[in-house]
């Protein structure tokens, strides 16, 4: 049987509303949980979940458009978040962010057109003493240089598609 | 790849496991919010109010459910102490809340960790699931018969302002991080209308170390006014950037010997939300009645252009404002925009006082501590660096 996407949403609020609880409290994990496996929170999921909870949507999209780790528009599979304050800043962060943009081929803010990188910033990283710092997704890189961004970036493309393919095959062969 | 960058074990590799618990649980909860209490420990987030005072609030205020909650929100610019605590001494951390758990009556502990630390998260998570399964979390904690305890991890998700323990609490009940009005206060009403303690993890961490070694220990470190030791996050314009520990009360001058940082024209203290302190003064001290700080220390060397740092710090606080006050929501761009009239060398001297008039209008009038305190730095830096701001040519 075909199931929708929107089913395969629903049915995963449904799970994680049961695992957080059915009261206000729940409402920021399970927004977390949605923006970690669909990378946004779409106009339908926050309906959904208004339901669930019994409150109105537009305070579902309150919350998510507060928080600058919940986004209502698509998301690269990996979101790339450069450190931009003070430590980093004196660090030499603007020489990564350049690098950043050239190797992506996009701007801050954008997401690249086959959907598998977002460029953000970030405010302070907790990285200062050994800035500049980035978040790919969850894992922290420290000390980047602008010669560093590639790899970071081809480390992410192995992850997926006909280069996710020869890694299996050289790992079988290995 | 994230390295440790201290040099020294913290005092805290020093402290055993489980002492300071089994010792706590031996007192009566009124005999151990005393100790707390006579020991000085002042939050070491950076407001600086009394621990054990907080603890007693909560502790005599009525209500059937109380949380003791954990701020890992560690937000501020140039602070990372926090996340070297959690990494090095989550044991100790998740003692102290349990300590504070028995000395107000809780059940419920919660650690709200920033959503830029999500890395952490396992490992803390394993932490918890070994101290279940001694008998430290749980039904009867610690051998004590009739005390329950447990401690979730509850995840930011990218807002400074969180990091204020009223819009945390607001986080952690499901709505946009935006500030309460104080009082009441999170002692009276709290999650979910309940008492709650807000303390910093670092805090806790102390609360244990205090409960092995005793109240008069600490109080016997730093100053009378500012008992104990400090971990300091100091980044920047130093060869030794990384953790120092220090008792309170130790001199700018003598921290920057310690971490190479020699020669600096000034040294930010507090992160974006403290103050800008210029060569002249570093004769000051570190401590809650001279130049306090949640840990953060920002060193700027002699080539550091300060308009520089007061746009980034600016620029934070115009990203991070939550938007819910005027004076801090339209405070923050127009300082912002006064920055760049100064980038241009187009900002008379009457404008400046203006900005600044603006700036003192933030502090008092902001509904919560980020906005009270957004102008500090911009502050400071015009106070003492004037001359480097004032007369640029376009090609500065």
């Amino acid at each position: 049987m075909l199931v929708t996407e929107n089913e395969r949403l629903e049915h995963d609020i449904g799970v994680w509303i049961e695992r957080f609880g059915k009261d206000r409290s729940g409402l920021i994990p399970v927004l977390q949980e949605i923006q970690r496996k669909y990378h946004r929170i779409s106009e339908h999921a926050m309906q959904v979940v208004a339901d669930r909870l019994g409150i109105h949507p537009v305070e579902v999209f309150s919350v998510v458009s507060f928080y600058s780790f919940l986004d209502h528009r698509p998301k690269g599979k990996f979101v790339i978040r450069l450190c931009r304050t003070i430590s980093c800043d004196m660090a030499g962060k603007s020489r990564v962010a350049a690098q950043l943009r050239s190797d992506l081929g996009i701007q801050f803010g954008q997401t690249t057109p086959d959907g598998k990188f977002s460029l953000e910033w970030a405010n302070c990283l907790g990285m200062c003493d050994q800035g500049p710092a980035l978040l790919v997704n969850d894992q922290v890189y420290t000390r980047v240089t602008p010669a560093a961004v590639h790899e970071i970036i081809e480390a992410c493309r192995r992850t997926f598609g006909v280069y996710a393919l020869e890694a299996k095959h050289e790992e079988g062969h290995a | 790849m994230i390295t440790p960058n201290h040099k020294a074990p913290l005092t805290f590799a020093a402290i055993p496991a489980d002492e300071g618990l089994h010792k706590a649980l031996q007192k009566t909860r009124a005999d151990l919010i005393a100790e707390v209490t006579a020991s000085q420990l002042k939050g070491r987030g950076g407001a600086g109010f009394p621990t054990g005072v907080k603890w007693n609030l909560a502790a005599a205020a009525a209500g059937e459910q109380k949380f003791v909650v954990c701020n890992a929100d560690e937000g501020e610019p140039g602070t990372f102490k926090d996340r070297v605590i959690l990494s090095e001494h989550a044991d100790l951390v998740f003692e102290g809340m349990t300590i504070g758990g028995y000395a107000i009556g809780a059940a419920r502990g919660i650690l709200y960790l920033r959503g830029e630390y999500t890395y952490l998260r396992d490992h803390l998570e394993g932490v918890l699931a070994d101290r279940r399964k001694k008998g430290l979390l749980g039904q009867d904690v610690g051998g004590k018969s009739g005390f329950q305890f447990d401690i979730e991890i509850r995840m930011g998700s990218g807002a400074y302002v969180c990091g204020e323990e009223t819009a945390l609490i607001e986080s952690l009940e499901g709505h946009r991080g935006e500030p309460r009005n104080r009082p009441p206060f999170p002692v009276d009403t709290g999650f979910l209308g309940n008492p709650t303690i807000v303390n910093n993890v670092e805090t806790f961490a102390w609360v244990t170390a205090i409960c092995v070694r005793g109240a008069e220990w600490f109080k016997g470190i730093g100053t009378p006014r500012s008992a104990g030791l400090k971990i300091l996050s100091v980044s920047g314009d130093c060869r030794q950037p990384g953790i120092y520990e220090f008792p309170l009360g130790i001199t700018i001058e003598k921290l920057l010997e310690a971490c190479g940082g020699q020669g600096a024209k000034a040294v930010q203290i507090g992160g974006a939300s403290g103050q800008c302190i210029p060569a002249s003064e570093f004769h000051r001290a570190i401590a809650f009645e001279d130049v306090a700080t949640g840990g953060s220390v920002i060193v700027f060397g002699p080539q550091r252009d300060m308009l520089a740092v007061a746009r980034n710090f600016l620029e934070f606080f115009t990203e991070e404002s939550c938007g819910q006050c005027v004076p801090c929501r339209e405070g923050n761009p127009k300082l912002l925009e006064g920055v760049e009239l100064l980038e241009h060398g187009r900002c008379s001297m009457r404008y400046l006082h203006e900005l600044c008039a603006l700036g003192e209008t933030m502090q008092v009038a902001s509904k919560c501590g980020l906005g009270q305190s957004a102008p500090n730095a911009f502050l400071s830096i015009v106070k003492h660096f004037k001359d480097e701001l004032m007369g640029r040519t376009e090609a500065h």
